[in-house]
């Protein structure tokens, strides 16, 4: 109750101030850097008009804002604008009222996106089935390899030459193991990278119906042959100290940092903490495959944040959101977002504009990741996975594999019982989100978007 | 010997109580009633929608074998919790009774720990027994122990037992101290020139007549555990790892919280809600008969 008084008495307090410009106000989780660079896009926005003003508020983790969000718009008091990560897409995207289209906001703002101006596998993932943009793609990484090159070099081992695939891994760990290194391979976000990129990454389902895009009706099954043996190959591996568990979100960068792991698989955008505090030299290479999957490597897996539009503002307020959603999509935006954090650039013309500068010459490992993303077109099998209670199926998934890396649980069986108990849920969210569908909202979408 | 204080006036004790009970209304009878309906009802993230379900969500939970694994962890820990925190800081009232010199530093020490929020206890023994930069790892691992609570559910459970009893060793701490300094001296020496050794002064005489401290710090201690503990777990092992950590409290918070499944999380806490009524009333009533006031 009190967090909620709290609440009405800071944005009274807001309302006050503001008295002549109209306020945006903008929830987000950017922290420490990355907080500041967002800062200043928005500081440059304020002062390219008179008429709005966006005010940030950084709420924490991804985890807080979206908590935080939720609670304030039941009392009525949310923000215009939130920054959500990709795992609460589904739950944003769930109650049509809640939550107003990008797309529309901008047409009635008088902006124009092309959703086509995304990248695929971007854009997919964040428009409804007619293909239009429901949030607006903003801080989009994708995981990618990291390599320690002083420790490559102290294991006689070529720094240009990290391990391509997950079977030239144990001999490249072998060596940096002789030459002291004592952990080999970690990663962060464990049921992201070695999961649900790992599907994506070898053009397999993780879901059925394409991975949740395609109705409330899917299935998890990335319980697969392929899946069973990545597992199975990794708890030997932590059997062996190979692999090292870190946790379950970005505890493995501290462990690489220290210079006891010497192989990392971690989101892009990782790159701008590792290049801040590393006191080594370190590379960044393509996600790790097999080679001996058909098709593989396909394309990998986007993640990070999208910024919604909240329902049950004023008209004129949705006029100024618009201007700063265009504002933010604009290819030069885009470009100098994607040089300074380390996130994808998020449209083909930011791709062109960074590239044509030359900043890849100086900076080469900072396009390995839309690289990989742009490396195939998007199949059903890998436009993105969107699913109800994603938080709570990850949290399942993390579970399922810490029993597996202790030991306590065969793999097939951990990932048996998480495709189980993660399919209670979707059917509890299919029910709920069924049962009272408003009326905007077919009951069934069977039609998918065909892209080319 | 009755020792009651009557009021002349007929609307002053309720007046004196109302701030009290005012608060007990608004922070814990209002909550628990929305508890309750909300336990009834399924709602989605943005509160758009209400249905009424009935038992659906308790329904769910029960078929859960999550839920009832919770239950076992909860378990093992709050008696855990219960046991060492009591027995810890009875030790330690007992040679802090009998110190002399000093008496007053050693108190304040002891009784330190209770001003750290059990969020900051949880940060703390995290660092000291972090996996790979942790003071004791590091000694461990000078022992040949393998220490890496990220993986391994016993040694997690272990940390967050340490870290909830130290929080929780000031408090009974100081009633067991008052407690002790209350035992009449006379019998003590009485029972040592009948030649009494310590331990059998300490078993038949000062702990029988410790035992309303014991039996309140055991409710109070219980309690705790199942409550209180939730800022440990957070700031430490988030439940994990697996579901080794993962008490009651911790799961409602996460449910509700984190998973914005509101319904699914409002049982819980009504469940929570009802152990506990169930265990303070079996604690009085059947473990109180034998403490002799």
């Amino acid at each position: 109750m009190i967090p909620r008084i709290c609440f009405a008495w800071l944005l009274a307090l807001a309302a006050g101030s503001a008295s002549a410009q109209q306020e945006i106000r903008f929830w987000h989780a950017m922290g420490g850097a990355l907080g500041e660079e967002l800062n200043a896009f928005v500081q440059r926005f304020n002062e390219s008009q008179r008429e709005f003003r966006v005010v940030t508020e950084h709420k924490g983790s991804y985890e807080d804002t979206l908590i935080v969000a939720l609670a304030a718009q039941r009392e009525g008091t949310g923000p215009h604008l939130v920054q959500v990560y990709e795992v609460g897409t589904a739950l944003m995207m769930a109650p049509r009222r809640a939550v107003r289209p990008v797309w529309q906001v901008l047409s009635e703002g008088g902006e124009a996106i092309d959703a086509k101006a995304f990248l695929p596998a971007v854009a997919s993932y964040f428009s409804d089935n007619s293909g239009k943009l429901l949030a607006l793609p903003f801080n989009i990484s994708t995981p990618i390899l990291f390599y320690n090159r002083d420790a490559f070099r102290r294991a006689g081992l070529d720094p240009d030459k990290p391990p391509r695939t997950w079977y030239e891994f144990p001999k490249v760990i072998e060596a940096l193991k002789d030459a002291g290194v004592s952990c080999g391979y970690t990663t962060t976000w464990p049921s992201w990278v070695l999961l649900e990129n790992t599907s994506t990454w070898h053009n397999q389902d993780f879901a059925t119906r394409d991975n949740g895009l395609g109705g409330l009706d899917a299935k998890l099954v990335f319980n697969t042959h392929l899946m069973v043996r990545h597992v199975a190959m990794l708890s030997s591996w932590a059997r062996a100290t190979y692999f090292t568990y870190s946790g379950r979100r970005v505890e493995g960068e501290a462990r690489f940092l220290k210079g006891e792991c010497a192989l990392l698989t971690a989101a892009s955008s990782s790159a701008a903490e590792l290049r801040r505090s590393a006191g080594f030299d370190f590379g960044e290479a393509q996600l790790p495959y097999y080679d001996d999957i058909k098709g593989a490597p396909h394309h990998s897996l986007i993640g990070g944040g999208a910024l919604w539009v909240l329902a049950g503002a004023k008209a004129a307020e949705y006029r100024g959101v618009a201007k700063f959603l265009a504002f933010l999509a604009k290819p030069e935006m885009q470009a100098e977002w994607h040089q300074k954090t380390g996130y994808v650039p998020v449209t083909r013309a930011a791709y062109e504009l960074t590239r044509n500068s030359g900043f890849y010459a100086k900076r080469p490992g900072q396009e390995f990741a839309i690289q990989q993303l742009l490396l195939n077109s998007p199949t059903r099998e890998s436009r993105g996975i969107r699913l109800g209670d994603f938080q709570k199926i990850r949290l399942i998934i993390d579970e399922e594999l810490e029993k597996v890396w202790d030991g306590t649980k065969p793999p097939k069986l951990a990932l048996d019982d998480a495709a189980e108990r993660g399919n209670v849920l979707l059917r509890r969210f299919e029910a709920d989100h069924r049962a009272g569908a408003e009326p905007e909202t077919p009951a069934r979408t069977l039609r998918r978007a065909h892209r080319k | 010997m009755e020792k009651r204080v009557v009021f002349r006036s007929a609307w002053l004790p309720y007046a004196l109580v109302a701030p009290q009970i005012a608060i007990t209304l608004v922070f814990f009878f209002w909550p628990a009633a929305q508890a309750v309906w909300y336990s009834l009802h399924l709602q989605d993230a943005f509160g758009l929608k209400v249905q009424f379900v009935g038992l659906a969500n308790f329904a769910t939970l029960f078929k859960d074998s999550n839920y009832l694994a919770s239950f076992k962890v909860t378990a093992l820990f709050s008696v855990l919790v219960a046991f060492f925190g009591i027995a810890i800081s009875l030790l330690l009232a007992t040679m802090a009774d009998r110190v002399l010199r000093g008496a007053m530093a050693y108190k304040t020490l002891l009784i330190w720990p209770y001003a750290v929020a059990p969020a900051v206890a949880g940060v703390l023994w995290a660092f000291i027994f972090a996996p790979s930069i942790g003071i004791l790892t590091y000694i461990l691992k000078g022992w040949g122990v393998d220490w890496n609570w990220i993986i391994k559910g016993d040694q997690a459970m272990l940390l967050v037992v340490i870290a909830a009893v130290w929080k929780q060793i000031s408090y009974n701490f100081l009633f067991f101290l008052a407690g002790l300094q209350s035992i009449p001296k006379s019998l003590i020496e009485a029972a040592a020139i009948d030649g009494a050794s310590p331990f059998r002064r300490f078993w038949t005489i000062v702990f029988p007549l410790l035992s309303p401290t014991t039996f309140f710090l055991l409710v109070v201690n219980i309690v705790y555990a199942f409550f209180d503990t939730f800022g440990v777990i957070d700031a430490t092992t988030q439940g994990g790892p697996g579901q080794s950590t993962n008490i009651l409290v911790y799961k409602v918070y996460h449910d509700g919280v984190k998973a914005a499944d509101l319904g699914g999380s409002s049982a819980q806490s009504v469940i929570l809600m009802f152990i506990v009524i169930v265990l303070t009333v079996a604690q009085f009533r059947f473990i109180e008969r034998k403490v002799q006031y």
